[in-house]
């Protein structure tokens, strides 16, 4: 933990602990809905050390408590989950084809604990370090922190129940999306991805009436097509072309900001 | 709670199908190696993935619309991160306009 600590210093420490704590915020109100929709103590607790994904859990306890098939319910979790394929493809190894393996979450028991911890808010603080020991601290200070706050959240909502239903009241439900915008910000000062960001949205919004949750946020990766016909140094303005004068530099001058 | 072994089967699928989705693509990036172009596409495919599901929480509840209040709030904080403004800062002010938008009487 302490190289953790050295590896990020005090700023990036202190905006993961930020995210951690709105994460446990957001556990108290899941926690308060669970039993409050008629769910023992034990299904938001179990879910969310297991499965360890907030909107894929609301969504099931959602479906469930409507009367709907648990099985169903799970699928349609899953649907809402399956951005964590594109998650794991976007972490990076930059040390390049010599070293294979999924660096940033490591081996053995790490890589088991490391891919369990993958979710929106360690990919995100990954993503905005710039090299390979700050993405991998960033990742696993996030990760770690979130499974803890979110289970004891979910817990600690369980149990005070009805007390943090509201969580509308207190504004809770802004901080999430505010922390996702906040974390990418970085990545859409350059203009290719400001744009296809923007385009993701729209793709995403325009679909959300009509299909069901989570098809709508990966359909969004359409936005991604103008990108492929871009010429290689055209991807950004100014770091498309370091990458292209110098591969191994090409990973880093992405996250540099 | 009706029937508690399809809901823990329900949990486990829910639970496992989740992990497999975080360790495939991980597997993948392992397997193939990515010249820098694509490593760079892949995380623009991730920020477009983040921004969608920024606009998904900001802006829509259910099917519907979310009401203004949330959106509001999401965006202050926005407004104030492009301006660099500390982190805390950015995720106060956004569930505090929400919240301020809510107690205002505006849904």
């Amino acid at each position: 933990m302490s190289s953790i600590g050295r590896t990020l210093g005090r700023d990036v420490l202190r905006d993961i602990a930020v995210t951690c704590l709105a994460v446990l915020f957001i556990g108290l109100s899941y926690g308060a809905t669970a039993v409050a929709s008629g769910f023992p103590l034990w299904v938001p607790a179990a879910q969310s050390v297991l499965v360890l994904a907030g909107a894929s859990e609301f969504l099931f306890i959602g479906i469930v408590a409507a009367g709907g098939n648990p099985i169903a319910a799970a699928l349609a979790g899953l649907l809402v989950n399956a951005r964590h394929l594109p998650y794991g493809l976007a972490l990076p190894d930059i040390t390049g084809p010599d070293i294979t393996g999924p660096e940033v979450t490591g081996r053995g028991w790490r890589r088991i604990v490391g891919t369990h911890v993958m979710n929106d808010e360690s990919v995100v603080f990954a993503l905005a370090q710039d090299d390979l020991p700050g993405k991998r601290a960033a990742y696993w200070a996030c990760g770690l922190g979130v499974l803890i706050c979110w289970p004891g959240g979910a817990v600690l909502g369980a149990l005070i129940g009805s007390a943090v239903h509201d969580t509308g009241a207190f504004g809770l439900d802004a901080m999430f999306p505010a922390v996702i915008l906040a974390l990418i910000i970085p990545d859409l000062r350059e203009r290719m991805t400001l744009r296809a960001a923007l385009a993701g949205a729209a793709i995403a919004l325009a679909a959300a009436p009509f299909l069901p949750a989570g098809l709508p946020v990966l359909l969004a990766l359409a936005a991604i097509l103008p990108l492929l016909r871009q010429r290689p140094s055209g991807v950004t303005a100014e770091a498309g072309a370091t990458a292209e004068a110098d591969g191994k530099s090409g990973e880093q001058s992405v996250g540099a900001r | 709670m009706k029937d508690t072994t399809l809901v823990v089967a329900g949990m486990a699928t829910l639970a496992a199908g989740t992990y497999a989705f975080r360790l495939s693509g991980q597997l993948l990036r392992a397997r193939i190696s990515f010249p820098p172009r694509a490593a760079k596409l892949l995380e623009a495919a991730a920020v477009i993935l983040l921004a969608a599901l920024v606009a998904i929480t900001a802006l829509t509840e259910g099917h519907g619309f979310s009401g203004f209040a949330r959106p509001a709030g999401v965006l202050v904080g926005g407004v104030l991160a492009w301006r660099k403004a500390p982190f805390l800062v950015v995720v106060i002010a956004a569930a505090a306009t929400a919240a301020l938008l809510r107690l205002a009487g505006v849904r």
